[in-house]
This record gives C-alpha cells, structure tokens and sequence, in this order.
C-alpha cells in the first residue's frame, strides 16, 4: 500500500467531490428533460434508469423495423389472457357495438369514441413484430388508428407527459411518455392481418407499441388518460407491471 | 521479521489496480448475467433461427428442462416459478454495470499499453506453433518460465484477446440486438445477425463460450497454484518462484 500524503488525500478528495458533483448535475438534467422513469427507486433503479435514458435519447424519433408482406407470421401466437370477465363477454356478444374507448385527463375536450367513431379517424397499417419478454415473437400487420390522431382529437395539453391506458380486465394498465404516445407508430388497433383483431390478440380493441416488448400492447383497451405524474395511479411506479415485479419501460 | 521483509522482497506486481477490480467486478456481472439469464430462458426453453419464433413454430432447438410458462409444450407437467420480472431487471443492471467496467478497462488498456503489452501475444508468438508448443509444456506439466511470473504466456493471451475482444463485445451486441427499441435507431444490429431468433440463438450459445472460459480459466488457475493466483488478483502481487507449481 502507497503511504497516505497529503497531495494523493487532497487528489483523492477533489476527484469523489467532483464525482459526487457529476452525479448530481446528470440527476438534476436527467429530470429537466424527463429522463427518469415513474419506477426508478430501490435497487433496480439505476439500472432501470439508465435503460430509459439512453434509450429515450437514443430512440425518441426511431421507427420501428417494419416486414414486407412475406415475412407475416402464418402462425402467430396468441399469449394466454385468463378468464375475461362479464364485461367482457357482453360486448362480445354484441359484437363490440357498443364498446367505447374513453379519452380523458390532460385533453381539452374530453372523448367517448365508439370503434366505429376510430375508424373515421385516419387509419393506418404497419408490419411490425411482437416480441415477447420470454423470447418468442412473430411478425403481423395491424390496422389501427393512431393513438397521436385521438390525443389531437381531444387536445393533450402541453403539460402532459404521460399517457395511461386501461384495459377492461381490470388489474391491467399500463402507460407510456409522450414520445411512445405521439410516436406514428402506436396504434389503436382494431384489425389484424386484413381481418378484424381476433379476442385472443386483443380484438376489439390493443394499444400496439411495435418499440417495446409484447406486455406494454395491452389488449381491450376501454380508457387512455392524459396526465403529468404516475403518482395517483396505483402504487404510482407508472403501471402494474412493476407492481408484479416487471419493469415499466420494456424498450429491451 | 527479516523473514517477512525477504519474503516481501521477492515479491513482484503482477496485476495492476485497475485490473484487479475490473477483473472482479466482471467477475460478479458475468455471474449475476448468467444466472438471470439462465431464469430468462426458463420462460421460452426453445430456440429459433431467422426472424421470428414461437411455439406454434418448430424449433431449432429446445433444451429439455420445464418451463415457467404453461404455454410451451416442454412434456413435463409442472410449471416453474414466474422469476422473469426481477431477472429482467437485475439483468440489464449488471449489463449496465458490465459496460461502464469495460469502458474503464478499455479506456485505460488502450492508454497505459496493456493491451500492447500484456495481452497481445509477442511478436515471434503470434503462431499456431508456439500456442502449440506451450500447449505441450503444460501437458507434460513442465515447469513454468520465469517470465511468466510477470506476464502471461501465449496460450493465455490468446485466451484473453478472443475473451475481451471477441466474445465480450459480441455477447453485448447480441444482447443489445434483442430491444426492439435499440434496434428501431440501428436495424443493422439485429438485420446483420440474421434477424430476432437467430440473435437470442447467437446470445445464448456465446454466453455459452464465456462460461466455458470460465471454467478453463478457473481450472488453469487451479493447476498453476489456484491460492497463489488467487492472491495475486486481490493484492496484484506474486511471489516469485511461486508460480507455475
């Protein structure tokens, strides 16, 4: 071991002081510019953290790698969903005609749109995949309406950050910043390869997120909120996910 | 006490600081990726080339263990604990850990000449000749080089370089080419692997190749004095006359 001397204690202390110091300014910049996910305390936090903060930085504008015609899956899979509830089976009985999809929160007016009322909305289509946070994934395409078309429909106000979205079963929400929210290719999807989105994959209605893993694209969306802080909804770590012990941010 | 100062004095630094704690902090970022990535697996224990897979689809591969997850078909008829959601996050946390401990050791590798020095064979050795001639010598558990005391001999820095510049950055690259996201700002990283399933195929069989590493190297520390060697990497000194026992 090298003697203590006053020059390595003085050099020493500098560098921790401006370690220190740097830590605190990232802290500081990290929040001006959103780059703290809602479940970013306890052990996994910086780690989680980082993934977000890069991956923002990295990716805000980024398309997600979309498949030409031949490459859709002839044998997509369609994830277990357990029991769906008698909320549920009453709109399958009648067909989905009188399913609604409420926009509220941080809009300036708020929404009850039927699926129908979506459709009229401009329509899209992409060919992304659906990869699984187990390992398996398969390649679709899926016809929706633009969740960006209805938060302008309503008018998200500037102040929001996130987006919650709630599915009728209901333990399952899930949220998303702005940049996932607006980003052109989040569907509100309602079909699936040329057909109508079948209940095992969500139908009638998903919340498509082709830029994170399978468990974010929550299935029989019935609500979609606008809001500045995850911190009334739930356990506030930003969705049930990290309540179960799964990250929020599912970008990797 | 003049014993200690003579023992002291024929002791010479073998590893440098910044080796010894990166070496351990790869030490434990390895074992703790391995690990949770092993419980990952557990919930899909199938492997797939090209683009997509799943169970509907045939496998490349599956590794006859049960699952976590009851929709894939493994023949057994149980179903392991759910242990993905801490697994994920410990996972990237190590990973995260794993690059800023390769940044500093790279960084500094490259600056301070130990990679010139002590990792890449020496000139003259850059052969298949003298990796197999020093392959012998361990074969007929020859006696070790004095200047091996100080340095590692031509097996070991092939060792090292494949490890540190082959499949360290190639486990990172596979891995990073599993997010979705990652890949939407660089396709090329997932296209040039030959798509989704045939990158979590490659990240599976290269973490592979590093445990076996691990293993050949924890079993070469055992046979060249593993307390001696061991002792070194924690106080970077080593008798010399020590080694190679």
């Amino acid at each position: 071991m090298k003697p203590i001397t006053r020059r390595r204690l003085i050099t020493t202390g500098l560098a921790a002081t401006a370690g220190m110091g740097g830590l605190a300014a990232a802290d500081r910049i990290a929040r001006r510019y959103n780059l703290i996910p809602p479940d970013d305390q306890g052990f996994f936090g910086p780690g989680e953290t980082l993934t977000y903060a890069a991956q923002r930085l990295m990716t805000a504008h980024s398309p997600a790698r979309g498949f030409p015609r031949s490459m859709i899956s002839k044998t997509p899979f369609a994830n277990e969903v357990g029991p769906l509830g008698d909320a549920f089976k009453h709109h399958e009985a009648e067909g989905f005609a009188n399913w609604r999809l409420k926009v509220d929160g941080m809009v300036a007016h708020p929404l009850s749109l039927s699926l129908a009322d979506l459709r009229s909305l401009p329509v899209g289509a992409q060919i992304t995949e659906v990869a699984c946070e187990e390992g398996w994934s398969y390649v679709a395409e899926w016809i929706g309406t633009p969740l960006s078309s209805v938060l302008q429909e309503a008018g998200v106000l500037a102040q929001a950050r996130y987006i919650v979205y709630f599915s009728i079963q209901p333990a399952w929400w899930e949220s998303i910043d702005m940049a996932d929210a607006l980003h052109p290719q989040t569907f509100l999807t309602m079909g699936m390869n040329n057909g109508d989105l079948p209940v095992g994959f969500g139908g009638p209605l998903r919340l498509r997120l082709p830029r994170q893993l399978g468990y974010k694209s929550l299935k029989y969306i019935v609500r979609v909120t606008a809001t500045d802080s995850m911190k009334s909804f739930g356990q506030g770590l930003g969705s049930a996910s990290p309540e179960t012990g799964y990250a929020w941010y599912a970008g990797i | 006490m003049a014993t200690l100062a003579a023992r002291s004095k024929t002791k010479i630094l073998r590893h440098s600081a910044l080796v010894r704690i990166t070496h351990w902090l790869t030490v434990v970022c390895f074992l703790t990726l391995a690990v949770t990535g092993g419980e990952i697996v557990i919930s899909h224990p199938r492997f797939y080339w090209g683009e997509t897979g799943n169970v509907n689809m045939k496998p490349l591969f599956a590794i006859p263990i049960a699952s976590s997850r009851d929709t894939v078909p493994t023949g057994y008829s149980y179903v392991m604990p759910d242990q993905n959601g801490w697994s994920r996050y410990l996972h990237f946390e190590a990973a995260w850990l794993l690059v800023f401990t390769a940044l500093a050791y790279g960084i500094a590798g490259l600056a301070n000449g130990h990679f010139r020095k002590n990792l890449l064979p020496l000139p003259g050795q850059r052969n298949v000749r003298a990796m197999r001639d020093r392959m012998v010598r361990y074969l007929r558990r020859a006696p070790t080089d004095p200047s091996e005391a100080r340095s590692y001999n031509v097996l070991q820095r092939s060792a090292y370089v494949a490890v540190v510049f082959g499949l360290f950055p190639l486990v990172i690259w596979t891995g990073l080419a599993l997010s979705p996201s990652f890949d939407s700002a660089f396709p090329f990283a997932v296209i040039l692997l030959g798509g989704r399933q045939s990158a979590r195929t490659l990240h599976f069989f290269v973490s592979w190749a590093i445990l076996l590493f691990l293993v050949v190297h924890v079993v070469m520390v055992a046979v060249s004095g593993f307390w001696s060697r061991f002792r070194s990497m924690i106080t970077g000194r080593i008798a010399v006359g020590e080694e190679g026992e």
